[in-house]
């Protein structure tokens, strides 16, 4: 049969560690395994701007606003990049955003938690984009050419988010015993959920084992979790920061980090809605999405125009 | 909340040419209306820092691929014209320079 010798040249190139690119052809789930999972990854991205957009007036500092504009200017851009690299697989840019707003595409759980404090801020670079560092650095070996290539060019990015979030948490550890409780206090909430970025344990993660298999993922959800928590643990040191988890203990002999026990319904809870800003997020998606339209339409009217008068002319 | 006429523009594809001398290299592309906006979208995507001092932009419809079914045919021919390489030839002992 024609689809089984088309199979096993597939999986002949990813056992090669060859890259896969969007002419060629591939199974239907390896496609599908993709929309998934760098819909999710883009739509991340792009909700993510909004509870650091929140703190852009509220800056302690013009250098802080500065810092803060790139930043979200950035995840803008890597929205962009993985939603161009999705579309190389077929589906259109109205589609997933489409599929945003039905719920059937997800984001991120991290990002339905509310931003309190500006050590939330800090905390979310320092925290939230080292679990996506992480996370990223291993995606840029992935088998899917427009993916590995827009991850590679996200982790250049990416480094100038995590450090400058850990400045903040530095400076608020070292000023007043206000402003350091508030930065634990920060630590304190966000670091589960954090956690939870990484997704379900390997045992329990329906996804897993045909994106190792096809190298669309090349390292399960519990080793990248370890190797953010392995990392963190002596950054958090440094500044003076504990993270809030009493059974973290180093383990000698595994050369790692034991860590206490991740609430799942938690994580399943805000999965499924029920976070503290599910709702608010989705309703700013939706109203900058339907209050753009006419400038869409606008837009488009106009590039018609040129065209016509480019004939005539 | 229909968006089934909604437009998100046509696809474009972003090349940058990185420093003076050397080829433009795709980077990914970009969704705009017209000529205008896709090389403005492609700034504002592409160079946020000092990647490029050129850009091109080209409607992703216009760009002719090859299919990869298609590669024997296209691309096996040269295989066996080992000699269109100069490491084909042998050189008399003792030449320099060639």
């Amino acid at each position: 049969m024609e689809n089984e010798k088309q199979l096993e040249q597939f999986e002949a190139k990813i056992n090669a560690d060859s890259k896969i690119e969007p002419k060629d052809w591939m199974p239907e789930d390896y496609r599908k395994h993709l929309i998934r999972q760098i819909s999710q990854h883009a739509h991340s991205e792009i909700i993510g701007m909004q509870p650091e957009g929140n703190w852009i007036t509220r800056s302690p500092s013009l250098r802080a606003k500065l810092i803060l504009l790139a930043k979200i200017q950035d995840e803008a851009g890597h929205g962009l990049y993985l939603y161009s690299s999705c579309e190389t697989l077929g589906i259109s840019r109205e589609e997933l955003i489409e599929q945003l707003h039905t719920g059937k595409a997800k984001y991120s759980t991290i990002f339905n938690y509310p931003v309190l404090t500006w050590a939330d801020v800090g905390a979310i670079g320092w925290l939230v984009d080292g679990a996506a560092i992480v996370n990223q650095i291993s995606l840029q070996r992935t088998s899917y050419g427009p993916y590995s290539r827009a991850m590679v060019r996200i982790c250049k990015e990416e480094s100038f988010h995590q450090r400058q979030g850990y400045e903040i948490m530095g400076k608020l550890a070292k000023g007043t015993a206000e402003q350091k409780e508030m930065a634990q206090d920060a630590i304190n909430r966000l670091w589960w959920p954090t956690l939870m970025m990484f997704g379900p344990h390997d045992a329990d993660s329906a996804h897993t084992g045909k994106a190792m298999k096809w190298k669309i993922k090349r390292e399960t959800n519990d080793e990248l979790r370890q190797r953010f928590i392995d990392k963190t643990v002596q950054q958090a040191e440094i500044i003076g920061l504990t993270v809030p988890d009493p059974e973290l203990k180093w383990n000698a002999e595994k050369n790692k980090y034991d860590h206490g026990k991740i609430d799942w319904e938690e994580f399943k809870r805000v999965v499924n809605g029920d976070g503290p800003c599910n709702k608010k997020r989705m309703d700013n998606h939706l109203k900058a999405h339907n209050e753009g339209a006419w400038v869409r339409e606008a837009a488009t009217a106009y590039a018609a125009k040129q065209v016509k008068e480019e004939v005539v002319g | 909340m229909s968006n089934v006429k909604d437009s998100q523009w046509p696809l474009w594809e972003v090349f940058v040419q990185a420093s003076p001398g050397i080829p433009h290299k795709h980077v990914g592309s970009v969704h705009a209306p017209d000529k205008q906006m896709a090389m403005q979208n492609a700034r504002d995507l592409y160079t946020r820092r000092s990647e490029g001092i050129s850009i091109w932009v080209v409607p992703a419809e216009a760009i002719v691929a090859s299919n990869p079914d298609d590669s024997d045919m296209l691309f096996e021919p040269s295989n066996d014209k080992v000699y269109r390489h100069p490491t084909f030839y042998v050189m008399p002992e003792g030449s320099k320079n060639i």
